[in-house]
């Protein structure tokens, strides 16, 4: 048996370092450091530095988007407001359009066409609080057929869930059914709007999602009452393409209604006379407060057609809501509709 | 045609085996059971039974009757897992409940144990006797009217987790993927499938972190432990436990076969000690210990069982039975005396979903399923903290206005509700229409205004956003109108609010939209609500001059 060596591991050779591999880690060491220093303590307007002596130069902003203008030049006939009166609500639609020259003038093929309604609260449609779903079908189905629309979006923010709004008032399904498509809000649906010479919403968050690609859009409304702003019709239909705290809005509302006449200028703006809510707006409630207008009314000057609902439909004489008048400040139409509107019965 | 026949056969056994279509089968539970909780919703929810799970559930059934004297609706279905048990054992525990398949998966995912430590870690431990404990604790307190088996009830505590924790998690996991999709041409709206909650903004549910801590330590805890869950804590293995220590069929080893090897411990879900004397009670019939047996010494049999091979009651001496016990009939006082649910003390914003039973038969019902918190629409309905009712209604639903109002239309919480809680309502009967005029509506509490911070009666600011969005007909809110001169010279009109509290249903649409959010200046709080004769607010209500 041979003795064990005091040393077992003495024929053991490591490897080391060489000068040049430690040479080298130092360059590198030395050049990282180097850049280092120099992006963090070089005066900002030196290239590549990183220091920002405010805080404010790398803080990102959020660009706002601007609405294009959905106008189209009016027929020559030199009618901005037609009223269908008499028959069903598909007649009357169509008794109204014609007065304007026809939904071909407004629509043509290919075109991909947003509608708006009310869809604001959880009501069935007897009770008058959002949009009729049979003028939704009816129109959807003249968009598809009649004037062949590549695509017809319907979309609103209600005030309450907007799956159980769409759902109960009819408005979702009669959308669907008529070959329309309806757009639901969510997290990720909102951006910052732009809309020069708006006093209070000069940028508001805004539904922006349906409105990709889209170039003709038609707000359709019922007639309401409002406890504050006296009537809810054309324009304060728009309240519902807005994000953000609206419940601020009633703070000054008149202004903010007529801020949404310029924020959106629609193809057009049609008002549903079948079913007048004259009482306990905008929510109503109850059937007995809702009374047949028997008229519907399109037109491309929404003042002019508010201002006509307020006296025929809301059945209101004397003074117009004053949103009426400043949204004629800010350009958006014109309240004295005589010679520029034409009754079809 | 024979030869064929004797090539198929064997195939179709070595693969056909009972773990496989134990497999097939938690799969399929799983899938059922996620699927439930996606149809819980509005634009979903036709009729499907989408709280079936928990109907199926024999605990929820044992400790409601307990409590209430009487079975509601479709719990009685629990005794189909019952008599499923007497047969074949737990196969509850590994063959459907999905949070049994949840343990397994985790287990197996993450496992790099070698084979002898997985042999050591599935032998019985002793202490697997204290879900029993937990059992008999619950079972008390249920029969003594404090009802907390949700606490730890493996459906209950899934279904939970995934309404209050994961879904609003993975939606907004979709949002985030639907921003990007959208660029490259996949509309967002055919991401909406998939959500949890399609066409609305991200729900939140306050103190939803706990709950989702408290599932994920259970699922994690399968890494040091094994199953540990099932092992040691479930009551609901606990129930199921004490029938399957009588059932029928059961795993039976064959001595003479016996090579004493443990393999058969390798993967023994629930540590039922199939290597020695087997224990019943504690069995899964998982039927991996058959699988993983060299000598077939292993069988899951109904004929021929060995009767000095086994184990057939649940591990609980006379003492554990007697101490759970004393624990048990001292908790529910304790609870209840904590004094945050009676009629003296009871918090203003204990608001309850429309269709409740009195509080106190409430809190004999509700389990904490998060199925109706799931299922609404405006996201009004929130897990009650401490702060409502103390620890014992923790987690049950309670309305929280900040966050959104109960639509008037809508009764979906009273439709998925399991055991009765919230009473299966109609529509015609929350309004008071109808047949149910005479009662009048469900309220929910009374509306008041703090004139402190209301913008027309304290600042001289214009606003009535409370009168116009109060659905009711007449308005519950109506107002005082006042011309003034402002402080700067201007003149405006105030409509200062007021409540009519004969009209007001305490919705709460009013809270929801003050603008004055953070502590608004038109709030609902409990007293008036309609299900409780205790919380009444008026003598009588004075009626419309015009008809409802």
């Amino acid at each position: 048996m041979t003795k064990p060596e005091k040393y077992p591991h003495q024929d053991y050779r490591g490897e080391f370092l060489t000068r040049r591999d430690l040479l080298k880690r130092m360059l590198a060491l030395g050049g990282a450091g180097a850049a280092g220093v120099y992006l963090a303590y070089a005066p900002q307007e030196f290239p590549l530095s990183l220091r920002d002596d405010t805080g404010l130069l790398g803080m990102p902003v959020e660009t706002p988007f601007q609405l294009p203008d959905f106008r189209v030049e009016p027929a020559d006939t030199g009618i901005q407001v037609g009223v269908g009166r008499g028959g069903d609500t598909r007649t009357m639609l169509l008794k109204a359009l014609d007065a304007m020259g026809g939904l071909t003038h407004f629509v043509k093929p290919g075109d991909v066409v947003l509608i708006k309604p009310n869809v604001a609260f959880d009501r069935s449609p007897n009770l008058g609080a959002t949009t009729d779903p049979v003028i939704i079908d009816t129109l959807v189905r003249l968009l598809l057929v009649d004037a062949r629309a590549a695509e017809v979006r319907v979309a609103d923010n209600p005030i309450e869930s907007p799956a159980d709004c769409f759902a109960k008032s009819g408005i979702g399904p009669a959308a669907e059914q008529a070959g329309g498509r309806v757009y639901l809000p969510d997290a990720n649906a909102f951006e910052l709007l732009y809309t020069p010479g708006a006093k209070l919403i000069e940028q508001w968050a805004f539904f922006k999602r349906p409105f990709k690609n889209v170039n003709k859009v038609i707000g359709i409304a019922p007639a309401k009452d409002h406890n504050l702003c006296h009537a809810s019709l054309g324009i304060k239909n728009w309240y519902g393409l807005l994000g953000g705290r609206r419940n601020q809005f009633h703070q000054d509302i008149h202004e903010i209604v007529s801020d949404l006449s310029i924020m959106i200028r629609p193809t057009l703006t049609i008002i549903d006379g079948t079913r007048v809510l004259m009482e306990n707006g905008p929510t109503g409630g109850d059937p007995s407060y809702v009374r047949d207008g028997n008229a519907i009314l399109a037109g491309t000057d929404p003042v002019a057609t508010d201002a006509w609902a307020f006296e025929h439909l809301l059945q209101r004489p004397g003074r117009l809501p004053d949103y009426l008048y400043l949204a004629e400040q800010k350009g958006s139409g014109k309240v004295n509709y005589k010679d520029r509107l034409k009754v079809i019965t | 045609m024979s030869r064929l026949f004797s090539y198929f056969v064997p195939v179709l056994n070595r693969w056909m085996r009972l773990t496989r279509i134990r497999i097939i089968s938690q799969a399929l539970f799983l899938a059922l059971f996620v699927l439930a909780v996606w149809a819980t919703w509005t634009s979903r929810l036709g009729g499907y039974p989408v709280s079936a799970l928990l109907e199926l559930n024999p605990l929820v059934m044992l400790s409601t009757v307990l409590a209430t004297g009487y079975v509601y609706k479709l719990l009685g279905w629990g005794l189909i897992i019952i008599v499923i048990t007497f047969l074949f054992g737990r196969v509850f525990c590994n063959w459907i409940c999905p949070f049994g398949t949840l343990h397994q998966l985790v287990g197996w995912l993450f496992d790099n144990r070698s084979n002898s430590e997985r042999i050591a870690q599935n032998r019985y431990h002793r202490a697997q006797f204290v879900k029993y404990s937990i059992l008999i604790v619950f079972l008390l307190m249920s029969m003594m009217g404090a009802l907390q088996i949700g606490l730890l009830d493996p459906i209950v505590m899934m279904y939970r987790a995934m309404a209050t924790f994961f879904s609003p998690i993975i939606d907004s996991a979709i949002d985030s993927v639907g921003g990007v999709s959208e660029e490259i041409g996949v509309g967002v709206s055919m991401l909406d499938v998939l959500k949890f909650a399609p066409g609305v903004e991200n729900r939140i549910f306050v103190g939803s972190f706990w709950i989702g801590a408290i599932f994920l330590f259970f699922v994690l805890i399968n890494l040091w432990k094994p199953r540990f869950f099932c092992r040691f804590v479930c009551p609901l293995g606990a129930l199921l436990g004490v029938f399957a220590s009588k059932s029928l069929f059961r795993i039976n080893r064959i001595v003479a076969k016996c090579t004493d090897c443990d393999l058969c411990l390798t993967r023994c879900e629930g540590a039922s000690d199939p290597q020695s004397l087997v224990r019943q009670a504690e069995c899964f019939s998982c039927m991996n210990c058959i699988d993983d047996c060299p000598e077939d010494a292993l069988e899951f049999t109904l004929f021929r069982q060995d009767r000095k091979q086994v184990v057939s009651s649940p591990d609980m001496s006379r003492r554990h039975v007697v101490f759970a016990g004393v624990l048990g009939l001292v908790a529910a006082p304790a609870l209840r005396n904590n004094g945050l649910v009676n009629d003296e003390n009871f918090s203003a914003k204990m608001i309850r979903p429309p269709g409740s039973v009195e509080e106190s038969e409430f809190l004999e019902r509700c389990i904490k399923c998060h199925q109706c918190i799931n299922v609404c629409p405006t996201n009004v309905l929130q897990p009650a903290t401490l702060q409502e009712g103390g620890i014992e209604a923790l987690w049950t639903p309670v309305m929280n206005f900040h966050i959104a109002h109960c639509q008037l239309k809508c009764t979906l919480c009273s439709e998925v509700c399991p055991t009765g809680a919230i009473r299966k309502i109609s529509v015609t009967e929350k309004l008071g229409e109808g047949p149910y005029r005479e009662r009048g509506p469900v309220r929910l509490g009374t509306a008041f205004i703090d004139t402190t911070r209301c913008l027309p009666w304290a600042n001289q600011v214009p606003c009535v956003v409370c009168e116009e969005v109060c659905p009711v007909a007449p308005k519950a809110i109506q107002t005082h109108d006042e011309e003034a001169k402002d402080v700067f010279g201007q003149m405006v009109v105030l409509n200062k609010p007021f409540i009519v509290p004969d009209l007001c249903i305490g919705c709460g649409i009013c809270e929801a939209e003050c603008p004055v959010q953070d502590q608004p200046a038109v709030y609902v709080t409990a007293v008036g609500e309609s299900r409780s004769k205790n919380r009444k607010l008026l003598l009588r209500s004075r009626t419309p001059a015009r008809p409802i």
